[in-house]
This record gives structure tokens, sequence and C-alpha cells, in this order.
């Protein structure tokens, strides 16, 4: 498979990372190089095969749903770049 | 008497036991060596009082009889985990300034203990590399230097920092996290032994998150006794980590010195690769001898899909990256470049704030997830995942244990032209070390030898799921053959 150069937009745009014009044609060889690589993966025949999503598929852990903090307000703003009135503040969205 | 920075921890704790010295003097003269070894750029962080504190503490609980586990032993923490009340970046821009309010798992366990933390250590930024130069803080050096040539090595990545301080004797042990290779390789590079524990033996709580199915912590140390000592501490179930298993964690070092006669020990056949330095492979034949001679049983095993393991790495890792590495848009924390909206603000923040090979792997996940290729890349990968897998699994029916190099060649120079050009240059360093983390194996990495050009090189042990036991056993028979001897 190929990427374009509309894709390397569309990804940089859903990763919400900037991508300079001037940049997007090397991006582009370089992601073909990637995926190019990638692809010798068709080579292996998977018919049949499950994926595998994580090695402890067999002993995933459940617990009650329960509160188990809480009233750490300050210590949930302290890292916040900006807070106003006990919430994270960002710039305006709705008009 | 040698110097106090030279002991390894069991060599310190016996000296603390015995009150040779106290743990404030030891505290000290790891200070004193992490503030004269700054050239190495193996911490991005100091926090001296605090190990000073702690060795207060240390002090007193040797004096009433009350010592813990690794009671006054200086350690140095991967700037991954998070640590209370110490900034945590994961060497990145992104999170500058951010001070957790909460203690990893990982490092709790060890703070309970009574270790002390001389600083924080420098890493590939949120761990994704394999030289420690995607970190926001610039490289760690090697302290290792080839014959004749004064340029500075890489310490490995991404736990360079890690390696290059237990090197140059900057801590006592160190902390590293390993999701492809990055506790092993390192380790290799920089004469250190390094472990990748069993997925699920120690919690992830608390370390910044790269590629969650992979990722590990484990220790960096002077030598497997110490290795030992570490895990054992570090290790255990964990309510906060629903992946860490609820399994009995063995006292490690008991095994260090068995016998391993009649231990069958695997040597993979696609593990010798075109293009491999011959003094990689020397050593790789010399440690299969050494194992020989002690009575064990060298079988000749197969894992058919490990050409395949560096494609599956490069798309599971990135897919798991792009979402983990979402929640970076300057609102809760670190970095925040101001945009005249909301959605600007975001693509500003994570576009001045994410390194060159973070957005790489960010976009490259982006888009094996992205609607249309998700079955194609990340669907596919998954499934030959499961392939390397069984391979391991069919192959531990021949052997206990595997036995391979940890990686291609010796550390290379920092700024080295054809790594930096071509990323995949770079990825292929990881070849002898991902399948281990698509597997959720135990790995460890020791050195054995020299090269021709003066520079350590480490072969790999590959246990069977939660049998550290086994590695630690065959590392111990290895390490004492080998007779390696570390750079000062």
């Amino acid at each position: 498979m190929t990427i374009s150069a509309e894709d390397v937009k569309k990804v940089a745009f859903l990763s919400r990372l900037k991508i300079e014009e001037d940049k997007v044609a090397a991006t582009e060889e370089e992601f073909n190089k990637i995926l190019n690589w990638i692809d010798e993966l068709n080579e292996v025949d998977t018919n049949g095969v499950e994926p595998l999503a994580s090695v402890n598929e067999n002993f995933i852990a459940l617990r009650r749903d329960e509160v188990t903090d809480g009233n750490i307000q300050e210590e949930i703003l302290q890292n916040a770049p900006l807070k106003e009135y006990g919430y994270f503040a960002v710039p305006k969205v709705v008009e | 008497m040698a110097k106090l920075t030279d002991l390894t921890i069991a060599q310190s704790l016996d000296g603390l036991k015995k009150k040779e010295f106290s743990a404030t003097e030891l505290n000290t003269a790891y200070i004193e060596a992490m503030e004269n070894g700054r050239s190495y750029n193996a911490y991005v962080m100091e926090t001296p009082e605090k190990a000073l504190e702690q060795a207060k503490v240390s002090d007193e609980r040797y004096q009433n009889g009350t010592a813990r586990a690794l009671e006054g032993i200086p350690l140095g923490i991967k700037d991954l985990f998070c640590t209370k009340g110490i900034r945590t970046t994961a060497c990145s821009h992104i999170l500058d300034g951010f001070v957790p309010p909460y203690e990893s798992t990982v490092t709790s366990n060890l703070l309970n203990a009574g270790a002390s933390f001389l600083g924080k250590l420098n890493m590939d930024e949120f761990a994704m590399g394999g030289s420690n130069e995607t970190s926001y803080y610039g490289p760690a050096v090697n302290p290792w230097k080839a014959k004749n040539d004064d340029r500075p090595l890489v310490a490995g990545g991404s736990s360079g920092g890690s390696a290059a301080a237990v090197a140059a004797n900057l801590c006592a042990g160190a902390l590293g996290t390993d999701t492809g290779g990055s506790i092993r390789q390192p380790s290799a590079y920089c004469g250190v032994a390094g472990i990748k524990p069993t997925y699920g033996r120690c919690s992830r709580y608390g370390i910044i998150a790269f590629a969650s199915s992979l990722d590990q912590a484990g220790p960096v140390a002077k030598d497997v006794r110490d290795c030992a000592l570490l895990l054992k501490t570090m290790s255990g179930h964990d309510a906060k980590d629903a992946t860490s298993a609820d399994i009995a964690v063995p006292d490690f070092e008991a095994f260090l010195g068995q016998d391993i006669k009649g231990l069958k020990v695997g040597i993979p056949r696609e593990y010798k690769v075109d293009g491999m330095n011959p003094e990689v492979v020397k050593y790789w034949e010399k440690g299969t001898e050494m194992l020989k001679a002690r009575g064990a049983e060298i079988v000749d095993i197969s894992l058919p899909h490990t050409k395949y393991a560096l494609a599956v790495y490069y798309i599971i890792a990135p897919a798991e990256a792009s979402s983990n590495l979402a929640r970076y848009d300057g609102v809760r924390y670190g970095l925040r470049v101001d945009g005249e909206h909301l959605d600007e603000m975001y693509v500003n923040t994570r576009t001045e704030g994410f390194g060159k090979e973070v957005k790489r792997r960010i976009m490259i996940g982006t888009y094996v997830l992205s609607a249309g290729y998700y079955d194609a890349y990340y669907l596919k990968a998954q499934k030959v995942r499961r392939l390397i897998r069984d391979d391991f699994h069919r192959a531990f029916e021949k052997c206990d244990i595997i036995l391979t190099p940890t990686t291609p060649t010796p550390a290379f120079p920092i700024g080295d032209k054809s790594m930096q050009e071509n990323p995949l240059t770079m990825w292929l360093n990881d070849v002898f070390t991902v399948s281990v983390n698509l597997a959720g194996l135990p790995a460890m990495s020791l050195p054995v030898g020299l090269s021709e050009s003066g520079l350590p090189l480490g072969l790999q042990l590959i246990g069977k799921a939660f049998d550290e036991g086994t590695i630690f056993k065959t590392a111990s028979a290895l390490e004492e053959d080998a007779a390696f001897k570390g750079a000062k």
C-alpha cells in the first residue's frame, strides 16, 4: 500500500499535529518506505489465526467498580497550565 | 578499601549491616559521583537532598535493627516513573514541569524496602528510540569509548541514562523500562546487566505509558545478583494494574549459583542474521560453549516468524502510542501553547511539545488504526503477533531457556549519520529484543566480553513466562565464566 500527500495531511490532522507544506513530500516518502517494509507481513498466512491483543489474555483481572479515592481536586488541578474556579480552563469553545 | 561507589548492592548491604559505613556515607559517595559525572548526561534531575533524607531514616533503622531489604541503597530512576513531588517528564518537552501527585507502584515498592532515590535518569522521549538521542535533554553518553577513537558513543536506548549511570557508578542500581529492548540493549552497550521480567510481573501503575501491551519495568544493575535483589522488591501483584499477575514472586537470589547440568539451552537458527558483526557471533558461540562445559545440553530450535517481529512491533507499538499519547493536549498538565481556539491550542501544543521520533510514531500509529487500514495493518500485526508467541511456546517444549546475542553490534557514535537518515536502520538494532516483548516473556542481557575495538558485548537469555528463576540460574553461570570486567 502507498500513502499520498493527502493521506499524510489527513493523518497529521487526526494526530493533531501541524505539518508544514514543505515537509509533506519528505514525510510521504518516509512513510512509504516504512509501509513498504511493513507490507512484508502480507507473506504470512494468517487464515484462522485469532488476533493477540494481550499476552496475558488468560488472567485479566476483574474488580469491583468502586470509588476508592476522592476529595483530591487540588492535586488533580495542581499541574494544570490554566485553571479557573476549580476547573481546567481552555480557550472559549462556545460563542 | 575499595571506593564505596565500586560496590555492588549486595556488597553495600553487607557493609551497611556490618556498620563498616553508614547509609549517609554511601549516599554521599554516590551524590559526589553523580555531581562529578555530569558529562555523561545520565541524570535529568538530581535529588540529593531527598536521598540524604532517606539515608538518615536508613541509618536509624540499621541502628535499631529494623533495616529493610534494600535499606540505604541509592538508586537512579528512569524519568518514565512517576515519583511523588519530583519532576517527571519522560524526557519530553510536552511534560515540562510536571510534578506527579502520586508514586508509581514499582518506585513505591523500592521506597518501602528502604531504597533512596538519587534522581531521575535520562531516556529517549517517551521511551521511543534506541540511542537516547530523542531525549529533550540530549543524549546520555556511554562511559565506554572505542580504542583509538575519541568519539562519544551512545548509551543505547531507551533506558540510556539508567545503563550509563550504572556503568559509571553514578548509582548503585537503576530502574528502566523495556517495550522493545529498552533495558537489554542499553545494558549490552554499556556493559551492565539488565532484565525485562515477564509481562505482568511488575505493576505498570504510574509508569508513563508508551505501548501498554508491551511495556514492563525492570532493573539495570552492576551484576546478576543485584538484578535479582532489585527485581524481587519491584515485583508483585497490584490491584491498580489489571494486567499485573497475581502470581507468587520467588526469591530470585536463591537461583544464583544453582547447577545447570542437563539444562536444555535453545539456540534459535533464525537469529543468525546476515550482516551480523562477526565478534557478536564469536561471543554467542563462546557463551554456548561455557554453558555446554557446565553440562547444559545445547538444542537447535526454530522461531520461524522471527523475521516479521520488527514489522509487527512497529505497527503495534506506534498504534498503542498514538492512543496513549492522545492525552497530551495542553489541558491538564505539562506544556501549553496557546491558539485562537481549542483545536488550535491542541495542535500548537502537540506540535511544539513532541519531538520528531514521537511525532513519526504517533502518525504511523494513527494511520494503521484509521478506518480502512485497521484490518490490513493493525489486525494483521496482532495475528502475526500470536504466531510469534506460539513459536516460543513450541520452542520451549524442546528447551528450558534460549540464548541469543542482545544486539547485532556494539555501541555506535552519537549522531551517527546512517542511523539519523533512515529510521529503519535505527529500528534494526531491536532485531533480537522485540520478539520477547511481543510474546511477553522475560529476558536478560548480561555483558560477556569486549569487541576488538574494546566495547562491551552482551548476550541475551530468554525464559519461559514467569520463569525468571531459570534466567538467573543460567546468567549467574555465564557471568562467572565470562568474568567480565566493568569500565573502570
